[in-house]
Formats: C-alpha cells, structure tokens, sequence
C-alpha cells in the first residue's frame, strides 16, 4: 500500500495539450478512477504514472520516492492493458512468470507464486495453454494475474474490460473489486465507462480536454456535479438554461420559459455557483428525480406538458415530453401504472430537492 | 518532501537516457553505415564522372550526350523501350493469370496456381540460360520442330530485344501477378453486386468499378517492373544485346574506361532513384484497398464442355511453359558434356556432375566460396536490418524518411551500378574500408552483398515489428523488464519468423548473385554464379546446369520454409 502523488502535472505532445495541470495525492489503498471521453487525458495521465511518458511539467511521487523520470521497469507498478498485451510466444505460466523471472525470483518460488496468481483469478491448470487457445475473458485474467503476481505498489489498469462483452463485463468487474479488496493495493483505474467508474471506485476523477472537471465520490459526482460536462456525463440528466427570478428565503426561483418557472434550494448549488436575482443560471434535474404530480398536491413544481417519446424498458418507464418549449426527461420505476403513449398529456412534479444549481 | 539518495542518481542517469538527443546516438551508427558504403560510393562515381585530370569539366556528359557518337544515347533510349515493352507485357501476362485464378474455377486450376510463382525460383543468369537452351538458335523447341516439319532452318528462334523481352516477361510477370491477385482478393464482391443491381453492365464495372480499383496496384507494379528492367543485365548479356545502359557500364569498366563507366552509372542511377522515390511517393498516396477484409471470393466455374477443354488444354500448355526451364537445366545437368551438338536432346547421360560437385576441389571451390561470402553478408544484413527496423518502427527522430530512402536506395540501384559505385570508391585506401584497398580482396563480394541486399532483412523485419502491438513491449517494461532483457525475450522472439525469412532470402540471393559479381570478383575467390557463366562459355554445360540446379533447389527450400513460417505466425 502506497500513496500516489500527483504534483501539478502537464503533458505537451509537440504543440498539442496532452494533459494540464493534473494535481491529486490518492490514498494508500484507495481505488481510484480517471474518468472521461476518449481523448480526455486519461490514458495519458495513467502513462506517466506508468513511466512511459515523462511529464513536460510537474512530479510524480510514490510514498515518498521522486519517480518523475524513473524508466518504467524500475516502477514496480503492475499494468493491464486495454488489449492485454499478452506475449503471444509463451505459455499462460511463461506470461505470469516474466515479471518474477526478471526480478530474478527462484525457480521453486517463482512455480509457487505462478501457481498462487493462476488461482487468484480461477485460471488453475492453464498453464500450459498458448495465449492464441484462450477466450477474452481468460486472457483478461491472465493479464491480471501477470500484472499482480509481482505484487506491485500500485495496480493500473487501462480500461481491462473493454473488451469483453457486457455480461462477463459485469463478472470481471466484481472479480477485479474482489481482488482490490482482498490485497488492499492501491488501483488506477482507467474507463469512459460511468457505470464502471461509479461502481467500482472509492473516488472518481473526472477529465475532459485533457484538463481535471472534478474529484470526488460517485456520490458526490452524481449527486453534486460542478459543472454540465459533470452533469451530463455522469448518468443522465435534464440541462435547462433559466434566469433567476427572485430569492426567498433559502429557495430560489427560476424562470425558464414563459409559464415555466421553478423552486429549488439555494444550498442546492455547486461551489462557485453564486445564486442573485435576474442572474443566467443552468439547472440539472436528474431523470429519475421526476415523479407523475397526483391530484390534490400543492401546484408547486408541477409542469404541464405532452409525451414526445414513450420508451417501456421493463425496469422502467421512460419519457420525453414537451413542457412549454423545454425538453424534459422523466424515469418512472416500473410499478405497473399506465404507460402513456406519444401525444398523450402528462403532469409531472419536481421535487425542490432535485434541482442543483450549476451556475 | 525529502530527497533521498538513489533519487538523484536515477534522475541523473535518466537525464542522459531520456534526453531527447540520446535516440540520436543510437542510430548514429547506422547513418554511419550508409554513409560509407552506399552514399560515399555513390558520391565517388559522381566525381570520377565529373573529373577530367584533376579539374571538374562536364567533358565527359556532353560526350554521353554527344550526337555524333550515339552509342550511349542508343543504350539509354534501348534500355528505356525495352523496359516499357517489359511493363506492358508483363502487366498483360500478369494481370491475365491473376483473373483468371482468382476469379475462375476450371480444370487445372489448382496446379497453375502453384506453378505460377515458379518463375521466382530461378536466378536471373540460370533463368536466361535456359531460356537459350530452349527457344534459342540451336534450342531444343526450334530444333524439334525443324526435325518435325522437315525444314530447311529452325522456324523461330529466340535472339536479340525479343528474347530480352520475353525472359523479362516470364521473369517479371510475377509482381504483377503477386500485386494484381492481392488486390483482386481484396476487391470486395458486393461492390460489383451493388454496381449490377444499380443497372451496370459488365463492360461498364470493369471500366467504372474494378479498374479504378486495380490501379494501385498496377501503377505500383509497373514502377517496379520498369527499375527492374533498366537494371536487368543478365538478359541483354546472354542475348548479346551491347547498346544497353548496364551491358555499356559493362564495357566500358572492362574497356578500361572508367570515366565513362562512371557517367553512365550516374545517369542511370539518378534514373533509378527518381523511380524509387516516385514509388515511395505514390505508395503513400494508395489507401482504398483492403476496406473490408475476410471476403470471400467467389470463383466463377466454367461449365460448358468446349470451356473446359479449352481451359484444361491451355492449363496443361501453361504448366509445361513454366515447368519447362526447370526440366531442361536438369536434364543437360544430367549430360555428358561435350556430347551434346546437333541433336535435339543430348545423346549421353550421367550423374558425374552431381558426384562432381561435392567431391572435386575445383567445383566444388565456387560453391564453398559463394556460401562463404554470402553468410558473411548476410551476418552483417541480419545487425544491421534488425537495429534499422526497430529504429524505424519504434523510435522518433528526426531523418527518418532519410534513412528509409538511404536503405531502400541500394535497392533500387541496378547491380551493375552498385559495383561500379564501390570500384570508385575502395580501389584506394579509406577510412570506412580501415586503410585497406578493398578490389581485388576477399571482402568485396561480401561488401556487395552486403549492400545490394541490405532492404532484404529490414523490410521483412519491420513488416511483423508493425504487426506487433507496442504495448507488448510496454507490458514488458512494466513488469520490470530493461530494454535490453525485453528486446531478447519479447520483441527479438515475435520478430524472429521476420527476421528468419529476410536472413535466408538475402543469404539464397548472395548465393545467387551475378550482376555486380561479374564485374568485381577475384579468381581467389570466384563465386558460383561466375563460375557457371565461365564453365558455360567453356562449354561445360553439364556442369553449368548442375550448379543451376543446386541454385535453385536452395531457393525452392528458402521459400518453403519462409513461408511456412511466415505462414505460422499470422495464425498467431
């Protein structure tokens, strides 16, 4: 277990911005994601840290050893690589077995570990297998075993699954938390995947443009975005552009549209989002936050409006309606209501709770 | 935070290693290499052509160009002229059978497709030779047929620019074919479907959809085919075909008449090098092929009965075509010589050349000498192609197209002017030669060899280090592999069938080299190829055309295995 610290890292590739100014210390232990669309940054970031790239600017310390310009094989960090980057001319035991066999490990020793790792990721008796007579998954783990059989400082791992499909997806997502846990190594965890990120992870580093959005827990991403990047590349979310209209007490109100106005909570607001009347501000209201308005609640926060487009997904019912010229996305869970169809006329309330200023 | 000791040692020592000027002073050495034997040489014809007693005078152009003496400007327009013609009849030839095996089902088929690629077996000089036992004056085909029909005189015979053209065309027939047929086989089906269901005729795809598609490849072949042509010497040699640029650089060395052999060698050079760099050119250019890949093609079976007689007579005639100048050089390798005058076929036979090969000192000498020479060349090709293409794959510096263009140059350059370039430059003391005048040693073949295939090992090793995903070697480093440990036991082993299949074929070529042979070899060291040239003109051709033999079992055995190992590693 090992801190891993990034002290105000750039990254130019020739005239090109790689990364800008990337500042985080993640803990010892921790499970930590880097976040964010293809192009980000991520990858690159992760790179450094990996010692394939050197920063243009900036210090990476691990614990308390200056690696800024340390090669990568003098790192001992453990890596998968989003294709696996398995040696196609040696055995699954010969793969696992590279790492110990250049730290010159004995033979006896180096049987024991292989044999340890391959039954770390359930993949006993393969040893003998050529790489080319394994599935995707399996070459997967080998690639896990052979990145945690060196018992590396730091697990790094550049978006592994990938390259699975959806359901072992899900199997190795729990398989790599398991392990996490059960070894207690500090992880880096590469994905543009929310899902994945908001499930695995301890916190989340979100990127775009090669520049850091936002650190911090799924929640407080999800609950609490800094900005409408954030908030619409963390699950979904309704963006509305309004004006606000005047201040009362510790609520705020919100004009969008003629006829559309809204309550929300001032508290409700990301950090530098200062809330005055007559000031430009965006909302996000989160899809499942709407709720259907039932007859005889307090005509607060009720809008008005027509179904667009009607989607049943089994879990859940989705809809897109037209509210006095915004678009407005709704989640229902599924209870066995009446699902409406396109055109019909649907009252939808929402909550004061669920509106965050982003300014 | 605190500064602990091996910190600053590290960064010290990766301030050396990643400073971004140390890539430099690993590929020093391989600039140094070209510099010396292929840009210095090149350098030194250039100035011999321009130097007349110690002052620079274009003396010697204006008597290349000189209107009263044409002999040159004749060589040079002949040289051009029968490349085209070779273009075009290859790209006909070529180009036909590649349709026709691609595309067609019939009787025959699967043999001819084999055999196709046969004409690449034989070395340039065995090849013609064969030829002229054959088609020739008093070849086998014209005499029989004299006999036959009870004529006078031989009914054809192959000589002068038509035997030059038509073993040009069965030599060279194969880069069309090779190129044409993989771009056929990339062609996707659907799209001349989607052209027939939007109401195209035949005619009109072949114009609008299949030709355009095809012409990559054939513009690419064509290129290849021409520089090949306007190096080709063995040909125009056998066929006594003077007013060609390579045979007039050939007299005039053996003339005495350096300066001249010298402008001559520097025109067709400058020939040469404007062709390889417009191929480098139009090759970046080509993109569209290959969009969509594990098509599969469907072959059209010829049905009606008249179509598969006619398909299977010209089959059988195509296989005997190709097998032919194998069976002959076997058969008159098999002949007493000296028996053999005006007979269709040589009355006598024995298997005393075979014995004689290996058993008697003096033939066998030739044959120790060529593999001697050879493997020294192909030791260096291996270092240096191998330390070339990991440069060119994997690191960034500034030269690259440079580099790529030096190494492709000696290549590109004929045979001929690859050894007049060296007499120009090492029949003196040098640096790059450590002091010691190189003509007339044991170590000039190998020199040449060693230029003339220096491509050889480096394309087909970058080709599987392209192949190779970089995060193979990333993973290696990761895991705490040095350069150097994951340079041996990750890069070097997925390399290995690339480098293996370059390293024999340069090895078999050296073997078979004859072109710049000629002109530089010492009797001490006389290599195979020249030795078979001498025994013919002696009228050895027993002899001859075992060591022909010998040849080009060597090759058939150097392809088969590279392709079975090239074959290997793409199933990976």
């Amino acid at each position: 277990m090992i801190e891993v610290m990034l002290d105000h890292v750039s990254k130019q590739f020739g005239d090109v911005k790689g990364v800008t100014d990337v500042n985080i210390r993640i803990q010892p232990g921790e499970f930590f994601t880097f976040l964010g669309p293809s192009g980000c940054g991520k990858t690159t970031t992760l790179r450094m840290i990996a010692g394939f790239y050197y920063p243009s600017e900036g210090r990476i310390v691990f614990g308390n050893q200056d690696v800024t310009t340390l090669p990568p094989n003098k790192r001992n960090t453990g890596m998968v690589f989003q294709n696996y980057a398995l040696f196609p001319h040696m055995t699954v035991f010969e793969n696992i077995a590279f790492g110990l066999q250049v730290r010159k490990v004995p033979k006896s020793e180096i049987v024991q570990r292989v044999e340890r790792a391959q039954k770390q990721v359930h993949l006993e008796g393969y040893g003998s297998r050529r790489i080319d007579q394994l599935s995707g998954g399996q070459q997967q783990r080998v690639a896990l075993a052979r990145a945690l059989v060196i018992e590396p400082q730091i697990l790094l791992l550049d978006e592994p699954l990938s390259n699975l499909d959806a359901k072992l997806r899900e199997e190795t997502r729990i398989e790599i938390k398991r392990l996490q846990l059960e070894l207690g190594i500090t992880t880096i965890y590469v994905t543009h995947d929310q899902a994945e990120a908001m499930a695995m992870s301890d916190r989340i580093m979100v990127m775009q443009g090669g520049v850091v959005q936002q650190i911090g827990s799924p929640e407080e991403i999800y609950n609490r975005p800094v900005n409408p990047f954030v908030a619409s590349f963390i699950g979904e979310s309704n963006l509305w552009e309004g004006t606000v209209e005047r201040i009362e007490g510790n609520e705020a109100i919100v004009r969008f549209a003629p006829g559309l106005s809204l309550r929300g909570l001032i508290a409700n607001a990301s950090p530098d989002c200062k809330l005055e009347a007559g000031k430009n501000v965006s909302v996000s209201i989160r899809p499942e936050s709407v709720r259907e308005a039932l007859p005889g609640e307090p005509k607060d926060n009720v809008v008005n409006g027509n179904v667009v487009i009607s989607e049943f997904t089994g879990v859940s019912v989705n809809y897109v309606s037209q509210v006095a010229g915004q678009q407005l996305k709704a989640m229902f869970v599924n209870q066995g209501h009446r699902v409406r169809g396109r055109g019909e006329e649907i009252s939808l309330f929402i909550p004061k709770e669920s509106i965050y200023f982003l300014g | 935070m605190m500064i602990s000791k091996p910190r600053t040692s590290i960064s010290k020592r990766g301030s050396i290693i990643h400073s971004p000027y140390f890539v430099y002073v690993l590929i020093a050495p391989l600039f140094l290499v070209l510099l010396a034997y292929v840009v210095y040489p090149l350098f030194q014809t250039f100035i011999q052509s321009i130097q007349v007693e110690d002052h620079v005078s274009l003396q010697n152009y204006s008597r290349f160009f000189s209107l009263e003496h044409t002999a040159n400007l004749e060589a040079l327009w002949t040289s051009i002229y029968i490349s085209i013609l070779s273009v075009i009849t290859c790209a006909i030839v070529g180009v036909a059978m590649a349709f026709l095996l691609e595309r067609y089902e019939f009787p025959g088929r699967k043999i001819l497709a084999v055999l196709v690629l046969v004409p690449m077996a034989l070395p340039p000089l065995v090849g013609v030779l064969s030829f002229t036992f054959l088609y020739g004056e008093s070849g086998i085909i014209p005499r029989a047929l004299k006999e036959l029909l009870h004529l006078d005189q031989v009914p054809f015979s192959l000589k002068g620019i038509w035997g030059v053209l038509v073993v040009h065309t069965f030599t060279m027939y194969t880069y069309f074919y090779m190129t044409a047929s993989s771009a056929i086989r990339g062609l996707d089906p659907s799209l001349e479907e989607a052209a027939a269901s939007l109401g195209a005729g035949r005619l009109y795809i072949w114009r609008r959809i299949i030709l355009p598609m095809l012409t990559p490849a054939l513009v690419a072949s064509s290129l290849l085919v021409f520089m090949i042509a306007m190096a080709s010497y063995t040909a125009p040699l056998i066929f006594g075909i003077e007013r060609t640029m390579t045979m007039q650089i050939y007299l005039s060395r053996t003339n005495g008449n350096l300066d001249m052999a010298a402008v001559q060698s520097t025109i067709l050079s400058v020939v040469s090098i404007l062709f390889l760099l417009v191929m480098r050119w139009y090759q970046g250019l080509r993109n569209y092929q290959n969009m969509s890949k594990g098509i599969s093609v469907h072959r059209t079976e010829v049905k009606s009965a008249l179509g598969k007689y006619v398909a299977m007579f010209l089959s059988i005639i195509g296989v005997i075509v190709l097998l032919l100048p194998i069976f002959v050089l076997l058969l008159i390798s098999l002949s007493t010589d000296g028996t053999w005058t005006t007979q269709i076929l040589p009355p006598e036979y024995t298997l005393k050349h075979y014995v004689k090969l290996f058993t008697d000192s003096k033939t066998w000498r030739p044959i120790a000498n060529s593999f001697k020479m050879s493997f020294v060349a192909t030791i260096g090709n291996v270092i240096f192609g191998v330390a070339a293409a990991y440069a060119m794959v994997r690191l960034k510096f500034k030269g690259k197209t440079l580099l790529d263009v030096l190494i492709m140059l000696p290549w590109a350059l004929p045979g001929t002017v690859v050894a007049v370039n060296l007499i120009a430059a090492f029949s003196e003391p040098t640096v790059f030669s450590f002091n010691q005048v190189l003509i007339g040693s044991f170590w000039i073949l190998p020199l040449a060899y060693f230029v003339r295939h220096l491509p050889l090992v480096f394309r087909s090793t970058s080709a599987t280090l392209i192949q190779m995903d970089a995060s193979v070697e990333e993973a290696a480093r990761n895991l705490g592999a040095s350069w150097w440990y994951s340079f041996r036991r990750v890069v070097f082993p997925m390399a290995l069938s690339g480098i293996l299949a370059g390293t024999l074929l340069a090895f078999v070529q050296g073997i078979g080299e004859f072109v710049s042979s000629i002109l530089l070899f010492t009797a001490k060291s006389t290599p195979l190829s020249v030795e078979i040239f001498q025994r013919m003109y002696s009228f050895e051709f027993g002899t001859a055309c075992a060591y022909g033999v010998l040849q080009i079992t060597l090759i058939i055995i150097v392809l088969f295995i590279s392709r079975k190992i090239t074959g290997d590693s793409t199933a990976v």
